[in-house]
């Protein structure tokens, strides 16, 4: 028997299983892809952690009053605090297993300056953090014997008497459904910026899988109005132009090289100023010319290549034309500052999880701060509550013969009508609708839409009926997951009649001491309330 | 124009072949013409190391990669194809593990900014498995633990922090650093331009060091008549 199922294999699902593998658990990783394949890949900036570094008159109380102001009132001041607490000692503890973290003229790990933040404060490995901690924390889990059951898709949580019992998921290879139980059970399967799609530097499998299966489940979801928008990414390719190159002293600039913003402003009003911009026609360029090419080399070669090998661009020569993309979603499964569900032995952390962290607006650095700090949390807390669980009798639980049905409905379906087009329109829709600038007339348009398409989801369906490696099957998966989130989002930025960090209505411009709470979305009806 | 993707041929609009990565043109062939295409990707930045293919016989990230009028795709070589593009990866996981690609155990040597720098290209690697696909060893060897972790080794080899690389020297002699045959391909091929080939020398070089020999050259015998006497008598 599995004492802990992790499912996602991220930065968050790899922290947790190093924890509980420590603590001698029988760990088995679940991941719709392969572990180094995940989202954490792409986190470039940096990682926050307040050291005992010479010339930095940073602390830990700077980094609570940073995070804090960035959460505008809504996050939970106790998960915060958690995680400034533990910066230093995430810090090391990446840096033992490995991480070589860039180091400063006084052979200290280097820190550099994200937007919102007073101080230096973002530990980084040249441009390529994200891809360095995760594939560090990959190399600890193979030295640990950690097992790894990859490219299985989460279906189905297996849920009774309020207990979870564990999981039900696909087979990407077979298509075939399968039963995997076990004691206790963490979901980080990341965010839902995917629904962005087009518009969005996410990986195309950012889909929110586990959110909407909590919610199908009959767990709440919190604060999923907020979405934030990077200020920089490429224009037309949507690939992600790290906060790091203004960071780094990057400019933004009109065509005519006038600068129009402070850059290091937090995210959700640098993207906006953008979008002002090119509301009314113009275009917006990131300008790094006066940082010299060494520079540019030495603390960006990741941006250096993707602005020559995806906008046929030189950092150090030309303008590089920008836009705002869906970027990081701080809503997700409710949790409380344990990483605990309202089910027993479930547990969510990472972006798919709600814990207050963020609250309306997530500072640069502290995503990756918070999938290892918190996915440690979540494994040891995990851990330490396996001897109050019984073992799980071995049967067919309801759950998987309803998912074996409910897959092979799928390869009836009539194909009626494309959900690919649905896909890409709901993509358009969200980023026009549902983006920047948010008005009750458009989010309408935007829930009539999305319960449109929910409606003609059973006219749908999937072309190819082979059961090998089936990726219509399970885009038609994702897409049935996205739509479920879709209504939730909406309905919760309709119910948010303010203004608060990444969430900004046209129609009420300003914060309202009201609506200074978190969003719920109750599972049972999607009724939305504030506590 | 045409493309021939897993033998297949399919006409795609010149405009696209120009404009678009492989990566689009695929998604545009999956979600318009022919919904059975099957193939990964992730990031669309070259980063998450998901979509490699093979264009022409090489190696490429579909997201980085432009093609032309005719070219061929197809999976990566030395893994068995699933379906479509997508081919079995779970040799990856055992490179890896055969390795023992990871800090065995941790010094407290000081680390300096140029000490990171080493280590640093090495670190890189997306496990694309580009380089696994690209190597002729494979076709004699099935157990060559392959390019891309043995540059992973050299970079633990490589890193201060680790207090037993000799522990990671011995892992490398059998089916490692010595069945290579340094001819390059997985240089060419790297999508993060790492020089994989150098760093299998520096491991042979690491290997000597610490008493090993190349072990095709023990079989050779002391003393061999080539029938040539350099002093001329």
């Amino acid at each position: 028997m599995i004492d802990l199922l992790i499912v996602g294999s991220g930065g968050a699902g790899l922290s947790a299983a190093l924890e509980a593998k420590k603590q001698n658990k029988k760990v088995l990783v679940v991941s719709k892809t392969y572990p180094t394949q995940s989202q954490t890949s792409q986190a470039q900036g940096g990682i926050n952690g307040v050291l005992n570094s010479q010339n930095n008159q940073d602390s830990k109380g700077f980094h609570l009053k940073d995070t804090l102001k960035s959460a505008h009132e809504i996050g939970d001041e106790n998960s915060i605090k958690y995680l400034c607490e533990n910066s230093a000692k995430t810090i090391e503890w990446l840096d033992q297993l490995g991480v070589p973290f860039s180091r400063n003229e006084n052979n200290e790990i280097a820190q550099r300056s994200l937007g919102g933040a007073s101080h230096p404060r973002a530990c980084y490995s040249s441009d390529y953090t994200g891809l360095k901690i995760l594939h560090t924390l990959y190399d600890s889990c193979l030295k640990e014997d950690i097992e790894f059951l990859n490219e299985h898709m989460l279906l189905s949580f297996i849920i009774e008497d309020e207990e979870v019992k564990g999981i039900i998921v696909l087979d990407i290879a077979t298509s075939e459904v399968k039963q995997l139980l076990a004691k206790s059970v963490i979901v980080a399967t990341g965010g839902y910026g995917g629904l962005y799609h087009g518009f969005t530097t996410n990986s195309s499998a950012t889909t929110g899988d586990s959110i909407a299966v909590a919610l199908n489940s009959g767990m709440n979801l919190s604060n999923m109005e907020y979405i934030q928008f990077h200020p920089t990414a490429l224009k037309k390719s949507f690939i992600l132009i790290s906060e790091s190159a203004r960071g780094e002293g990057g400019y933004l600039v009109t065509k005519d090289e006038q600068r129009f913003v402070d850059e290091l402003l937090p995210r959700d009003v640098v993207a906006r100023a953008i979008m002002e911009k090119l509301k009314d026609g113009e275009e917006v360029f990131l300008d790094l010319r006066h940082l010299g090419l060494e520079k540019i080399k030495e603390t960006m070669p990741q941006e250096y290549n993707l602005v020559n090998e995806f906008a046929k661009k030189k950092l150090e020569l030309d303008l590089v034309p920008v836009m705002p993309a869906a970027h990081y979603t701080m809503g997700g499964i409710d949790t409380d500052i344990f990483c605990k569900t309202s089910i027993k032995n479930l547990y969510a952390v990472g972006e798919c999880s709600s814990n207050g962290v963020h609250g309306a607006n997530r500072l640069g650095g502290n995503s990756l701060l918070e999938i290892v700090s918190y996915g440690r949390l979540a494994g040891k807390t995990a851990s330490n509550n396996l001897d109050n669980i019984k073992g799980i009798e071995e049967k067919d639980y309801p759950q998987y013969q309803e998912m074996v049905k409910k897959i092979d409905s799928y390869f009836s379906l009539p194909n009626e009508m494309d959900f690919y087009l649905a896909k890409k329109q709901l993509g358009i829709e969200f980023y026009k609708d549902v983006g920047l600038f948010r008005t009750e007339e458009k989010l309408k348009i935007a829930l009539k839409k999305v319960l449109q398409w929910k409606a003609e989801l059973p006219k749908m369906g999937i072309t190819d009926k082979d059961k090998i490696y089936n990726t219509n099957l399970k885009e038609f998966i994702e897409f049935s997951n996205m739509l479920d989130i879709a209504e939730v989002i909406v309905k919760s930025a309709l119910a948010r009649k303010e203004s608060r960090g990444a969430h900004y209505r046209s129609d009420f411009p300003e914060e309202s001491k009201s609506f200074a709470k978190k969003s719920v979305v109750n599972a049972a009806n999607l009724e939305v309330k504030f506590q | 124009m045409k493309l021939i993707i897993c033998d297949k041929e399919y006409i795609i609009d010149n405009g696209k072949i120009k404009r678009d990565s492989l990566l689009s043109i695929l998604n545009y062939i999956k979600t318009k013409v022919d919904n059975t295409l099957s193939f990964r990707s992730g990031c669309r930045s070259g980063v998450c190391g998901s979509c490699s293919i093979t264009v022409n016989g090489i190696e490429r990230l579909a997201c980085k990669t432009h093609v032309n009028d005719g070219d061929v795709i197809a999976p990566l070589k030395n893994s068995k194809v699933i379906r479509g593009l997508v081919v079995d990866l779970s040799s990856q996981q055992k490179c890896l593990k055969d390795s023992k690609a990871y800090l065995a155990k941790k010094s407290d040597a000081l680390i300096t900014k140029e000490d990171e720098k080493n280590i640093d290209l090495q670190s890189n690697c997306i496990l694309c498995n580009s380089c696994y696909s690209s190597c002729p060893v494979y076709e004699v060897n099935p157990e060559f633990k392959g390019p891309f972790a043995l540059t992973r080794v050299y970079r633990y080899v490589n890193d201060k922090k680790e207090l037993e690389s000799k522990f990671k020297i011995d892992t490398v002699q059998e089916n490692g650093v010595w069945d290579c045959t340094l001819c390059g391909n997985c240089n060419m091929v790297c999508p993060q331009h790492i020089d994989i080939k150098n760093d299998i020398m520096m491991l042979r070089n690491k290997s000597v060091q610490a008493g090993y020999s190349d072990p095709n050259f023990t079989n050779f015998p002391e003393y061999q008549d080539f029938g040539f006497d350099p002093n001329g008598f």
